[in-house]
């Protein structure tokens, strides 16, 4: 009946997302020119190149990273949803808009905050240096620790909204259950609570995971020469070193670990695509 | 319990403290009269001044609520069009074609910007505001479609039926009973996609030419060149535009409920 | 009462292999309450859809008004639906909702708010005209939805599960009070219910269905009182059930054997011969206890054991084993009389008129 009412998304995606992502894919078995431009000879040599200790050290930093941060996400984000979602309703809507404002609120302001706070000059060591409690300033700014901060910072709503959705949908009468059945506190949270609120923790986890793997703002910000994840080696590739098909390369070594990510979530989570 | 109870408090605050104290943190520095260090040195509104009168800031601005614009109002018309075309007509192979329409929301952002720049530069499209915008649509259709999708799978089928029933043609059931049923997803959608296409960076980045700049990009561009309190001003603003936004969202979601509190 | 409205001929529709309506032939009056009674699963619902032009029928053809209903959309048909759980547009008032079907056909603002009022009042809600659907109760919900049908004076008014979602009491209430709005409205209603009692009690005429056939039609009393088949039988209330053999056939009696038994005298209705193997179906509360053995002008007088007695208030609910394989109940009721009530494993005696009962042929 009303298909075609379809048709003008298939065109425009179609036309401004699959092709331009399938002709990176066939740029990513081409080869860098002598000046610049691509050679359209097909091989796998950018893949094979990928295979260098300097790459994979920053594919293995970027799952690195991208592990910490959800678990830190989890950590934090975790107590937090399960007191909104166990708080009087009209307590619930306010620390919801709490938590969604800064979700809405511009990435790379929210990076700066942390340049403005950690630099050298900034407040974290003004304060510290102003009340006599060091000497000489923390340098903390362009490292990796930094880069963590960021990206926790930036990815916890991530984390909590989906975890709230779930654990409010939690009957408390089950928990209460629980508690009747002679279950004490950590029992009662390892095998009642987490179980039913599991599907909400993986979309969390896969939510925070996902970004920070292909993250660029935060590390190119507040990262250092050393805290390069692989969406600032694409950048670099792309636009420093102009080597267009291994940057493609690189992208899409990137995007099949997301969609190892992605199956995972719809096997963990029992759906179906 | 109440031991709990206190301990979970205390928790939250503690995460409520890390996600604000950054935000607020700027927003105080926007007033301090000094240029350069986090030392306080008086009051003054002299960097919103300072913001205002940046020609190349609101030039910015007009480009990214330019581009925002435009990319919503398509994103949002094919995106709907779509969610309903999936919902009436479950033809062979739509769910894989729904997977596919969301891969967007999934992908790296990198890549989804680097693909474009690739893209427009072979089939020699010089990249400008209307590359933006194009890409901009990109990401924000999957975002419409889903919202639409999700709110257009709760709804009761009988509904339409009850008005066909009733002697509506499809077209007067679609048009009366399910579009106004729709309103609150879509308006939902619409600010949604305004607020990601007037934060995105990553894409825009890699799609922009020369003189295409938008609030972002400038943003990313002051942040490059050195701390300055003009900066702290201008977040200042982006936050407060944000809570405002927000505010109305859920103003808007407040009287939906009240018109329509069948609504799920 | 006057000819057929709706007809179905020998209509078929399957759901892949299941057959949700199996040959099914119907005729419905003019002006007459029908119900569909059945249990879930046995395809009354998808009657009302090929009815109101949801479904088309595989098979066979749907007659409405003496016109041929197969390429009539839904919009076009002169019949309305009031669906299971209302449908109500949460989106509008109640006015918004009773009057949607008059804006859709045209007709003029002035007429649209008379009618309108007029349906209101008839389902006693006026002045509820600018509450939204969520502000009433599931009663007033109901009435809208009948309302919104009624106004648009159509041939046929479907009903389907009308009372279900209501409470007891309620549902008692709006039983009487529906088919008063049937009456006076004069429209044909046809009902699709799970609910046997709301069948009996609203009805002119009931089709019992199972597994998409009607396996009987006609009035309460003729369903209830001479169910055709077992599963009308159970279905339609209890049945206390015994099999035996035909023994001798005189006239509109005959004998029945049954094994450990006295003889058992009924009525028949032709059908049988001497030999072949019949049940006969009887009501609990056409049953009559008694410590006497004597006849006392009944025609059957049977020994049984009290296995169960369960009081229930206005009346008294024995379990009677008659033999090994046959347990019976019966409803007394709980008028304080002393001799009728009765201990467990209390010998009594069940009494009860040939003319009672049903035969059904194996």
């Amino acid at each position: 009946m009303p298909d075609w009412l379809l048709a003008p998304t298939l065109l425009w995606m179609g036309v401004f997302f699959f092709a331009p992502l399938f002709l990176m894919l066939i740029i990513s078995f081409a080869s860098r020119g002598t000046y610049g431009g691509i050679e359209w000879t097909l091989s796998f040599a950018n893949y094979r190149a990928l295979a260098d200790t300097l790459y994979l050290q920053i594919y293995f930093r970027s799952l690195v990273f991208a592990t910490i941060t959800t678990a830190l996400c989890l950590l934090l984000g975790f107590p937090l949803a399960y007191h909104i979602a166990r708080a009087p309703a009209r307590w619930q809507g306010v620390w919801l808009i709490l938590v969604m404002i800064p979700f809405w609120t511009n990435f790379l302001v929210r990076t700066y905050a942390w340049i403005f706070i950690l630099r050298t000059e900034g407040l974290l060591n003004t304060v510290v240096m102003g009340l006599g409690l060091r000497q000489d300033p923390i340098e903390i700014l362009y490292t990796d620790a930094a880069v963590l901060i960021g990206l926790v910072y930036g990815y916890l709503p991530f984390m909590v909204l989906p975890l709230y959705a779930a654990i409010e949908r939690l009957d408390v009468s089950v928990v209460e259950a629980a508690w009747d059945l002679y279950a004490s506190g950590w029992s009662v949270f390892w095998r009642v609570v987490l179980p039913l609120v599991k599907p909400g923790v993986i979309a969390g986890c896969l939510l925070v995971f996902i970004p920070s793997l292909g993250a660029f703002i935060t590390p190119d910000l507040l990262g250092g020469a050393r805290s390069m994840m692989v969406g600032n080696l694409i950048q670099h590739e792309y636009l420093v070193i102009r080597d267009w098909p291994f940057g493609s390369a690189v992208a899409f070594v990137l995007m099949g670990m997301v969609m190892l990510g992605v199956v995972g979530y719809l096997k963990l989570s029992g759906r179906k695509m | 319990m109440t031991k709990r109870r206190g301990w979970l408090l205390g928790l939250s605050l503690g995460n409520l403290l890390f996600l604000y104290l950054p935000i607020a943190v700027l927003a105080v520095f926007s007033f301090n009269a000094s240029s350069m260090t986090a030392q306080w040195q008086g009051m003054t509104l002299h960097w919103y001044r300072v913001m205002a009168e940046d020609a190349a800031l609101l030039t910015a601005l007009q480009n990214s609520l330019l581009v925002a614009l435009v990319s919503t109002a398509i994103a949002t018309v094919l995106g709907v069009s779509a969610a309903v075309s999936l919902e009436r007509s479950p033809f062979r192979g739509h769910r894989a074609i729904e997977g596919a329409l969301l891969l967007p929301l999934v992908i790296p952002e990198v890549m989804m910007g680097v693909a474009l720049l690739l893209f427009f530069v072979i089939v020699k499209v010089p990249l400008s505001l209307v590359t933006v915008t194009i890409a901009h649509t990109a990401f924000n259709l999957p975002l419409v479609l889903v919202i639409v999708r999700a709110r257009l799978r709760r709804l009761d089928p009988r509904l339409e039926e009850a008005a066909r029933d009733l002697g509506a043609t499809p077209w007067q059931a679609f048009r009366r009973v399910t579009l106004p049923l729709l309103k609150p997803a879509i308006v939902g959608a619409v600010l949604m996609a305004f607020t990601v296409s007037l934060d995105d960076f990553v894409v825009t980045f890699f799609t922009a030419g020369p003189g295409a700049t938008t609030l972002p990009l400038k943003v990313y561009s002051m942040i490059k060149t050195g701390v300055s309190p003009e900066i702290n001003a201008l977040s200042a603003v982006l936050v407060l535009i944000s809570m405002a936004l927000i505010a109305w969202s859920l103003m808007f979601q407040r009287t939906q409920r009240r018109m329509y509190p069948f609504g799920h | 009462m006057g000819g057929p409205i709706v007809e179905l001929r020998d209509v078929v529709k399957a759901y892949g292999v299941t057959r949700a309506v199996d040959h099914l032939s119907l005729e419905i009056r003019q002006g007459e309450f029908f119900s569909i009674l059945g249990p879930s699963g046995s395809g009354k619902t998808t009657l009302l859809r090929l009815l109101a032009g949801f479904e088309r029928p595989d098979r066979g053809e749907v007659w409405i008004e003496g016109r041929l209903m197969q390429e009539v959309p839904p919009n076009l048909r002169p019949v309305n639906l009031v669906f299971q759980h209302y449908a109500l547009f949460p989106h509008l008032t109640v006015f918004g909702n009773v009057a949607f079907g008059l804006e859709m056909r045209g007709v003029s603002r002035h007429e649209i708010v008379s009618r309108v009022a007029a349906a209101l009042e008839m389902v006693r809600l006026t002045g509820k005209q600018e509450r939204t659907p969520t502000q009433l109760s599931g009663g007033e919900q109901q009435r809208v939805a009948l309302a919104r049908a009624l106004v648009n004076r159509p041939a046929v008014v479907l009903l389907d599960e009308p009372l279900g979602a209501l409470d007891q009491q309620l549902r008692q209430e709006m039983q009487v009070e529906l088919k008063g709005i049937q009456e006076r409205v004069g429209l044909t209603f046809i009902c699709v219910t799970h609910h046997q009692g709301e069948a009996l009690t609203m009805s002119d005429r009931v089709a019992v269905m199972d597994q998409g056939r009607a396996l009987q039609v006609g009035s309460p009393r003729e369903v209830y009182d001479r169910p055709a088949s077992t599963f009308v039988a159970n279905f339609i209330g209890i049945s206390n059930f015994l099999t035996g053999s035909v023994d001798s056939v005189h006239g509109a009696r005959c004998t029945i054997r049954v094994p450990n038994l006295p003889e058992i005298v009924a009525r028949h209705r032709g059908g049988i011969g001497e030999g072949g193997r019949v049940s006969l179906a009887l009501r609990p509360e056409r049953l009559h206890l008694s410590r006497e053995a004597d006849l006392n002008g009944f025609d059957n007088a049977v020994p049984a054991r009290v296995a169960k007695a369960i009081y229930g208030g206005h009346e008294m609910q024995y379990q009677l084993r008659l033999s090994d394989d046959v347990l019976w109940t019966a409803r007394v009721p709980n008028d304080g009389t002393v001799e009728r009530r009765f201990a467990l494993d209390e010998t009594v005696f069940v009494r009860w008129n040939a003319d009672e009962g049903a035969i059904l042929v194996e």
